[in-house]
């Protein structure tokens, strides 16, 4: 599977990576070799194998809807790289 | 500062259950314990790199205190007053935790990982976080913020990841406990290279709340120490469920420590043949075959098992951990905590954009490239469904092997550590370095390294012996039986 610059491009896009010329050629090349490795999976018959999404016997954990403490609104703001009173602070969003 | 020996023994060199003898019998304190911990540091990290942060006064205030609780001989477990390190993707009240990344390198977490508040309510004592590869994504701790982390057997050698910074630590004696992480083999695999104890537990026996995320469906966190009496004390201490992360497991806790005994009459260690092979080296396979005829010797019976789909475990591992990836590192957006790019943007969508191209270093993208690209439409079938499939023929050889044995014993991975350097430049050589680890997390099985010789180089060798879901006690057992017979041939690097 050859990955190429536009489909480099488009993946970042969708991970919210900015990346400049070079790294897309490395990811290009990377990335096709890396999943050129993964198509060994094609090998294996996995019809009627159902997925394994983790390996607990647990489908749901619920828990009664108690009202405990949580961190105050500084504590909880003390790291936002911006802020404005009570509010994290972002540029806008809309052109 | 003279540091004070006591018997042969330097402070800093003791094990957990050692150090406890001496301060349960204040022999000596935890404050002295701590100041010559804090020195050995001072003097070896420079090099070795094993600390990204290190707080001195916390550290000796905790250890105070330690020692009232030990003078009034109250409430005293085998950790009070003992120093421990922690991987640095553990959050830790007011400690920073940078999980080795630009993005959190400033961030000062403001409340406690359970298995931290656990080890804080035994008394043992945090006196840093310690390197790894960034967030946990790596097999030689090179991929840091922080540069890399030197193997103190030969410091031109790589510790392995991606908790390479506690397994360096336990190694050069700069910590006398360690804890790290391990989502495709974090914990074994350094404790493999750098000639320690590390066990990964069963996936839900620890709580990974206030773990960073990495693939959560294969994270766990386990003791990194230095023998497999101190890795069952610390097992004993950390597990457990926890309200708080609902995939901890609610199931009784056995007493590790119980299970330390030579008697392994009649064990069955399964060797799966996929796993002896050729790529594997020689010293590797000989030291290994080694620490098996020790289980022989005291009455365990070896059995060849197979694991068919092994050759395929890289694929799905690398597959299910980089989606995992993908989705979790989706958090770090410049906005809630952590790094913000302080370009020029003037919308919300390129501040995104540019703070995780700044803030992620080249091994963090490109996995979340991997990852994105597995699940994005049209290839979400034939990548991410697909290695979910394989995962359960994956799991489902080990519980068939397990009809056969007790414990497997491998190797942990397939040669000594590399050079610093040597794999950086091909991500795909550097991941099938994990092809002996990352069956345990994708079957969820507890796993163990120990060492079990050394190559002419005098570079360390580890075995693994994984088990049966929530089986940890046969795994310290084997393990323990190993280690009372290769004691005499450990050596310790010459730091």
């Amino acid at each position: 599977m050859k990955v190429d610059r536009k489909q480099v491009e488009y993946v970042a896009e969708l991970a919210r990576i900015e990346l400049d010329e070079e790294e897309k050629a490395i990811y290009s090349d990377q990335l096709s070799t890396i999943l050129a490795f993964f198509d060994r999976l094609e090998e294996v018959d996995t019809k009627d194998v159902p997925p394994t999404s983790h390996v607990l016997d647990l489908v749901n954990a619920l828990r009664p809807d108690d009202i405990r403490t949580s961190l105050s609104v500084d504590e909880g703001l003390k790291n936002a790289p911006d802020r404005k009173k009570r509010f994290f602070r972002v540029p806008r969003i809309l052109d | 500062m003279i540091q004070r020996k006591v018997g042969y023994m330097q402070l800093y060199e003791q094990s957990i259950h050692s150090l406890h003898a001496l301060l349960s019998s204040r022999q000596v304190s935890s404050e002295e314990v701590i100041r010559a911990v804090l020195e050995r540091i001072k003097v070896h990290n420079p090099l070795f790199n094993a600390f990204i942060t290190i707080d001195e006064e916390q550290a000796l205030a905790q250890a105070r205190e330690a020692d009232q609780r030990l003078a009034k001989g109250k409430d005293v477990g085998p950790l009070c007053g003992v120093p421990v390190a922690i991987k640095d993707n553990m959050i830790t009240n007011g400690i920073k935790t940078t999980c080795a990344s630009r993005m959190l390198s400033e961030f000062i977490p403001p409340y406690d990982s359970t298995v931290v508040a656990k080890l804080r309510q035994a008394g043992a004592v945090l006196i840093g976080k310690t390197n790894m590869d960034e967030f946990a994504m790596g097999s030689s701790n090179e991929h840091s913020f922080f540069g890399p982390c030197r193997n103190p057997y030969n410091d031109a050698y790589v510790t392995g990841g991606s908790s390479g910074g506690s397994a360096c630590a336990i190694a050069a004696d700069m910590t006398i406990t360690a804890l790290g992480s391990d989502t495709g083999g974090s914990i074994r695999q350094p404790a493999s290279y750098c000639g320690v104890v590390g066990m990964k537990p069963t996936y839900g026996r620890v709580s990974r709340f206030g773990l960073v995320a990495f693939a959560s469906s294969l994270d766990q966190i386990g003791p990194i120490t230095k023998d497999v009496t101190d890795c069952s004390l610390m097992l004993q201490v950390i597990c457990g469920y926890d309200p708080r992360d609902s995939t901890s497991a609610q199931l009784p806790i056995p007493d590790f420590t119980a299970f330390l005994s030579d008697d392994i009459a009649g064990m069955r260690i399964g060797i799966p043949k996929e796993y002896f092979i050729e790529g594997l080296d020689p010293e590797v396979e000989e030291a290994v075959r080694q620490g098996i005829r020790y289980l022989e010797q005291q009455g365990a019976e070896p059995v060849e098992i197979s694991l068919p789909h092994t050759a395929y475990t890289i694929a799905a591992y690398y597959l299910i951990a980089t989606a995992e990836a993908s989705s979790n590192l989706a958090r770090y957006d410049g906005v809630k905590y952590g790094y913000r790019s302080q370009g020029t943007y003037d919308n919300l969508r390129l501040m995104y954009t540019q703070t995780r191209a700044e803030g992620f270093g080249a091994e963090v993208k490109r996995r979340i490239m991997l990852g994105t690209y597995a699940l994005s439409s049209g290839y979400y079938d034939a990548y991410y469904r697909k290695a979910q499939q394989v995962r359960t023929l994956i799991r489902q050889d080990f519980l068939d092997a397990f009809n056969k044995c007790d414990v497997i014993v491998t190797p942990t991975v397939p040669g000594p550590a590399p050079r610093i350097g040597e794999k950086l430049g091909d991500p795909l050589q550097m991941y099938l370095l994990d092809i002996f680890t990352t069956s345990t997390n994708l079957a969820g099985l507890p796993g163990l390294s120990l060492p079990c010789g050394y190559t002419q180089n005098g570079l360390p060798i580890g075995m693994q012996i994984l088990g049966k879901p929530f089986d940890e006690g046969i795994v310290l057992k084997a393990a323990y039986a190993v280690e009372q017979k290769s004691l005499a041939i450990r050596r310790k690097p010459g730091v």
